[in-house]
């Protein structure tokens, strides 16, 4: 998009929108990205930190799965539970439940993704409060569980009543949003690979999250990096927890279908 | 308590020299940073790192604010006898952690 000296992101971006509208506007529906040609975001780090991801002993994600591994085990609410005493041991009950979510929610009638299934374990069946999006006790918990889900395949459930909810995680995906007028498609489909300021754009997959961002020195959830794609287009983000979240997050999980699971992923 | 990863190998041959990496859960807040109400968030950092190898100092660090949150630290020792490496952080407060590890030489 742009190959000029580096520069802030957000000024790239602000130029590059000028300079290539028209083209953009060109060019129809986004080409998807074929799936053998499909890279997980870790193929776009530097040597130095894929092996911070790669090394146990050296990514601090693992520290927040550490976290989760004791918090599983202490009882809390009104219920007086531990997630262990349903679930007992998390390295057999939990593998694969992070590469199958979000699924659908009988209960609710609407899809939920990893982290909301968590605090509905918390609310419903420890009677507690749920933890704060973004709180350290909820990414330690969703790493830990995640953890169990490493090296499978993601597999978003195969169930027609999430089909209306991908759509629309698709068609959010494809929508032009902010002052910048970008779609995710537009960045994460078509300009993969090439540059934004000092970034290099991914494929946008959602394989190994949560993440230790080294920008951030700290965990984040998914949405907390799709938050920072649309404050960087200039659009006002969804909200922490929202349907469109989730449904976007529903989108991601069918574009990395088969794609192992890479929790907790470090990046830059 | 905070967590910490240590990885010291189970197993050395005499003589032998081991890599061992060390990670502690940490902010190391700087004290530069200003919070959403302008405040300078209070400095919170660890501020010294040391090993022994069975009581003997093998390696120690002073840490200062620049250095990122869980700092990870890697150093070399040689594998002398079978025993404890004991592993210890200070923070700001003058609060230690300690953890420790044993090897086994052959
Ligand atoms: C203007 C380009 C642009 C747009 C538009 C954009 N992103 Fe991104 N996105 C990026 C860049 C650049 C990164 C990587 C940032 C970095 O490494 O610092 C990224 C990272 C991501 C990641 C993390 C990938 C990984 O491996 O960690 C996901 C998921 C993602 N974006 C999804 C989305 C979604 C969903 C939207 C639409 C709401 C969107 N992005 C809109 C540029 C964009
Ligand atoms: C009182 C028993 C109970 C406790 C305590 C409990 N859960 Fe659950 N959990 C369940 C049941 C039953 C289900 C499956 C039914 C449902 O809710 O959809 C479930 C489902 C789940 C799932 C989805 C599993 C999958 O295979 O897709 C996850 C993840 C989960 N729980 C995490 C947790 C965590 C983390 C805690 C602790 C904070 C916890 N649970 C505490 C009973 C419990």
């Amino acid at each position: 998009m742009t190959r000029a000296r580096p520069m802030h992101a957000l000024s790239a971006l602000a130029r590059a929108a000028l300079l290539c509208a028209p083209l953009l506007c060109a060019s129809g529906a986004a080409a998807q990205i074929a799936p053998q040609a499909r890279k997980s975001g870790a193929a776009f780090m530097s040597p130095q930190t894929q092996a911070m991801q790669a090394d146990d002993s050296s990514n601090p994600g693992m520290l927040a799965a550490l976290e989760g591994e004791s918090l599983w085990g202490q009882k809390a609410g009104a219920a007086n539970l531990a997630c262990a005493d349903c679930h007992q041991n998390a390295e057999t009950s939990m593998k694969g439940a992070a590469a199958r979510h979000p699924r659908f929610d009988e209960g609710a009638g609407k899809p939920v993704d990893l982290q909301g299934q968590v605090n509905s374990c918390r609310q419903t069946r420890q009677q507690a409060q749920p933890f704060p999006y973004e709180s350290r006790e909820l990414l330690a918990l969703v790493a830990y569980v995640g953890l169990q889900s490493r090296g499978l395949p993601v597999a978003p459930p195969d169930d027609p009543r999430l089909a209306p909810f991908v759509e629309n995680g698709r068609a959010l995906f494809h929508r032009r949003i902010g002052q910048l007028n970008f779609a995710c498609a537009q960045c994460h489909d078509e300009n993969w690979g090439r540059r934004l300021g000092s970034a290099l754009i991914p494929q946008g997959h959602a394989n190994a999250y949560p993440i230790y961002r080294l920008e951030w020195q700290d965990m984040g959830s998914l949405q907390r990096r799709l938050r920072n794609c649309m404050n960087g287009v200039r659009a006002e983000p969804y909200s922490l927890g929202s349907l469109e979240f989730i449904e976007l997050e529903l989108y991601l999980a069918e574009r990395a279908k088969g794609m192992p699971v890479e929790t907790p992923g470090v990046r830059p | 308590m905070a967590r910490a990863l240590i990885n010291v190998p189970a197993k050395a041959r005499k003589g032998e020299i081991v890599e061992i990496k060390t990670m502690l859960q940490h902010p190391m807040e700087t004290g530069f940073r200003p919070g959403p109400d302008g405040r300078l968030y209070p400095r919170d950092i660890v501020k010294r790192f040391v090993c022994t190898y069975d009581g003997e100092t093998v390696f120690s660090a002073d840490l200062f604010p620049a250095i990122s949150a869980n700092p990870f630290l890697s150093f070399t020792t040689r594998a002398t006898a079978s025993g404890v490496l004991t592993f210890s952080w200070t923070d700001d407060k003058d609060q230690t952690q300690v953890q420790t590890a044993r090897i086994e030489v052959e």
